[in-house]
């Protein structure tokens, strides 16, 4: 017993329980401003103002679908096995959840630095599809079962795809762990100095159309498709249960994005990290945050409650505490003996990370409302005839360029650029070969 | 020190129950959930025995694909006859028995010859990044069982597409 | 060397039994199915436990194989349950004994 209490009370081994516990806390609550964040988008690229009468601007909505959702009844089918009934959302959820433990927020802000975080996160994520499938089953009803299988399938068929792009990536940082992967992007000292969505664009383009894929999203959500399969594998599930899965579906979302932004945009760097010219975009912190917060506590006074007025002070005051925060490092204030700029990198790069992250998310949203849905005979064969070949042949093309580069004295640069170009005419010869065949009909054996 | 055995009997307490209830349970979507937590288990286990890419690779291949396999399978032959009918055959207790004998063999003669037979002392060195090493002896020493694997898996692709395929 | 490896040769050795009695006890085809992964996992155990004990990598490398190996095997015992259950519309191997129809 003594020597638990003196294991725990050592900085590196409490400080990822308290980690795992704001994340625990904080993200049921990021997920709901997600959700906010996805309606008022999608009502702006359909012309309309979205969620405008809870609170101002709708800013409480995620609290009263929170309240609504709790207070719901919670109906079990009365044939349906009602242990993995209760087992399936809770598997969603974990899974999307624990994947946060190899994700660097920030140069030292990681719950675990393990040498093979990418793995980790790809095998914690792969469990994902047994909410999925075991949700359907366990529904006791047909249109569940079937839209757990598909889901099903087409998450497996994805998870290939991405995994060959991530394979890319980790190819030229040359190593499995997460914070290795941003250090290699961040300098020349450290790796290649460059993010690799430049290097690699090919690789990133079939990574994100299979994180579009594997988190469910339009216009690959056959599985939850709300008119076709009434929702799909969620039908049964109601109220708080069904909230779970809601959570598990963002969290996965926000844990891709991630992902992408540590492989392929340079994690917690700052556009242009390395050119002296462009540090004018170590003000863009404050500067944008700052605007925000003063833009609220404009808006403040156009509120006709007195309610309201309170709700945007407050969003204000924490988004102008937060630009108070990120502009701290910039000044050159010396803290009795620390000096405040040694948190720059800590305190920007949570920044620069979330707002890639943001943009991610942005990105998936403007897909979502912008694209039909894809048939699911659609949906496989994009998978396997296209994203599957064009994946590996990437991966042959950037090896071997990396080959060229090392052995050959040739840039890096020169060499990625030939191996893109090799790959994009792969890409156009697979394309023009899944074309080529009569149109598919639906397959009668087909589920 | 101390935590690693715990860790041990946790992770092996619950593989060994999820095998008991793998082999026990009337319904074979239980069965197939007990045997994902017999594997996560397992994979603890490799974890333990520093095995990190091994622990992965059981988790992304065994768990999120062979067992999704067993359990869409499950799902397109799932009878509810089955359920309701005897799960265990003619010879169970003959096979308890023999299978019992055979297996306790080992307690045995750990127990009788513990003295005189013991496990050559342990080599301790530093193996350096498991990933590595893995990949290094992969692809150098373990080549040709490499390719053969993967005509093996090539094999087994066509196999399984003929056998899925409707009569053509 | 924390965790003494007879200690991992005789889980090994447990869960190979219980696949072993899942194997000849079971009539459920798909069961007898995941025993034997059961088996195959024990054997990996064992694997592990010895080239950890040697401070070698090849016990890995040869779990690794006999990973990839089940998943070949698994796909192929299925489907050839899949092709059996279209025909004969049962899963129990008392009831897979004729040759032919």
């Amino acid at each position: 017993m003594d020597a638990l209490l003196h294991y725990f009370t050592q900085p590196q081994n409490y400080l990822p329980l308290i980690f795992i516990l704001v994340i625990v806390a904080v993200l049921p609550l990021l997920a709901g401003y997600v959700v906010l964040m996805e309606r008022k988008i999608m009502a702006d690229m359909q012309a309309r103002l979205g969620p405008m009468r809870v609170g101002p601007h709708g800013l409480l909505q995620p609290l009263a679908d929170a309240v609504k959702l709790l207070i719901k009844e919670d109906i079990i089918p009365e044939e349906a096995d009602k242990v993995v009934f209760l087992l399936a959302p809770l598997i969603s959820v974990t899974a999307a959840m624990t994947a946060y433990a190899a994700i660097p927020f920030g140069p030292g802000f990681q719950i675990a630095e393990m040498n093979i975080g990418i793995l980790f996160i790809l095998a914690v994520s792969s469990m994902g599809i047994f909410g999925i499938v075991l949700a359907g089953w366990a529904s006791n009803n047909h249109y569940s079962l079937l839209g757990a299988l598909r889901g099903a399938a087409q998450v497996v068929s994805y998870e290939v795809a991405a995994g060959l792009a991530v394979v890319t990536a980790v190819l030229l940082a040359g190593t499995l762990s997460t914070r290795q992967l941003v250090m290699a992007q961040i300098s020349e000292q450290t790796g290649t100095g460059y993010w690799f969505i430049f290097l690699a664009p090919v690789a990133f383009f079939i990574f994100v159309v299979a994180s579009v894929a594997e988190t469910n999203r339009a216009p690959f959500d056959l599985p939850e498709a709300e008119s076709e399969l009434v929702a799909g594998y969620m039908t049964e599930y109601s109220g708080f249960r069904w909230s779970i899965f809601f959570l598990a579906e963002y969290a996965a979302m926000i844990v891709v994005a991630s992902l992408a932004t540590i492989l392929f945009l340079g994690g917690w760097s700052r556009p242009f990290a390395n050119t002296r010219v462009f540090d004018f975009m170590d003000y863009a912190p404050p500067v944008l945050l700052g605007g925000f917060g003063l833009y609220c506590l404009y808006r403040l006074l156009k509120q006709p409650a007195a309610w309201q007025k309170l709700v945007m002070l407050i969003f204000g005051g924490i988004l102008l505490l937060l630009a108070a925060a990120v502009a701290l490092p910039l000044t050159g204030l010396q803290l009795g003996s620390v000096s405040v700029a040694g948190w720059k990198p800590a305190i920007h790069g949570g920044f620069w990370f979330v707002a890639k992250v943001v943009a991610y998310l942005y990105f998936f949203m403007w897909i979502r409302f912008t694209f039909p849905r894809y048939r699911f005979d659609q949906l496989m064969r994009l998978g396997w005839h296209f994203l599957i070949p064009v994946s590996l042949v990437n991966i042959f093309a950037v090896a071997g360029g990396l080959i060229i580069h090392r052995q050959q004295q040739v840039g890096l640069e020169v060499a990625m650029f030939f191996a893109t170009l090799v790959t994009l005419a792969a890409a156009l010869l697979f394309a023009w070969l899944a074309e080529r065949r009569p149109p598919a009909h639906a397959v009668e054996n087909e589920f | 020190m101390l935590l690693d055995q715990i860790i041990f009997f946790i992770f092996a307490a619950i593989a060994l129950a999820g095998a008991v209830l793998v082999v026990t349970s009337r319904n074979a979507i239980h069965s197939a959930i007990w045997l994902i937590t017999s594997l996560l288990a397992t994979a603890g286990i490799y974890l333990l025995l520093r095995a990190e890419f091994l622990f992965a690779v059981q988790i992304i291949l065994y768990v999120g694909g062979i067992m999704v396999l067993f359990i869409f399978v499950i799902m397109l032959v799932n009878l509810d006859v089955a359920i309701r009918q005897i799960q265990f055959n003619r010879q169970t207790s003959v096979a308890l028995v023999l299978a019992l004998a055979v297996g306790g063999l080992l307690p045995l003669a750990h127990y009788f010859l513990g003295r005189e037979i013991t496990l050559p002392p342990p080599h301790v060195a530093e193996l350096g990044p498991n990933t590595e090493a893995v990949g290094q002896a992969l692809f150098a020493r373990y080549m040709v069982p490499f390719e053969i694997a993967s005509v093996l898996l090539l094999v087994a692709m066509i196999g399984a597409v003929v056998m899925a395929k409707r009569r053509v | 060397m924390n965790v003494p490896t007879h200690w991992f040769v005789f889980l090994s050795m447990a869960l190979f039994t219980i696949g072993v009695i899942g194997v000849l006890t079971r009539r459920n085809v798909i069961v007898i199915l995941m025993s034997i992964e059961l088996i195959l996992n024990a054997v990996n155990i064992n694997l592990v436990a010895f080239s950890r004990h040697f401070s070698q990598v090849d016990g890995q490398i040869f779990a690794i194989f006999i990973i990839a190996d089940a998943a070949a095997e698994a796909a192929v015992g299925l489907g050839i349950i899949i092709a059996f259950f279209k025909n004969r519309e049962t899963v129990l191997a008392d009831e897979m004994d004729l040759l032919k129809w």
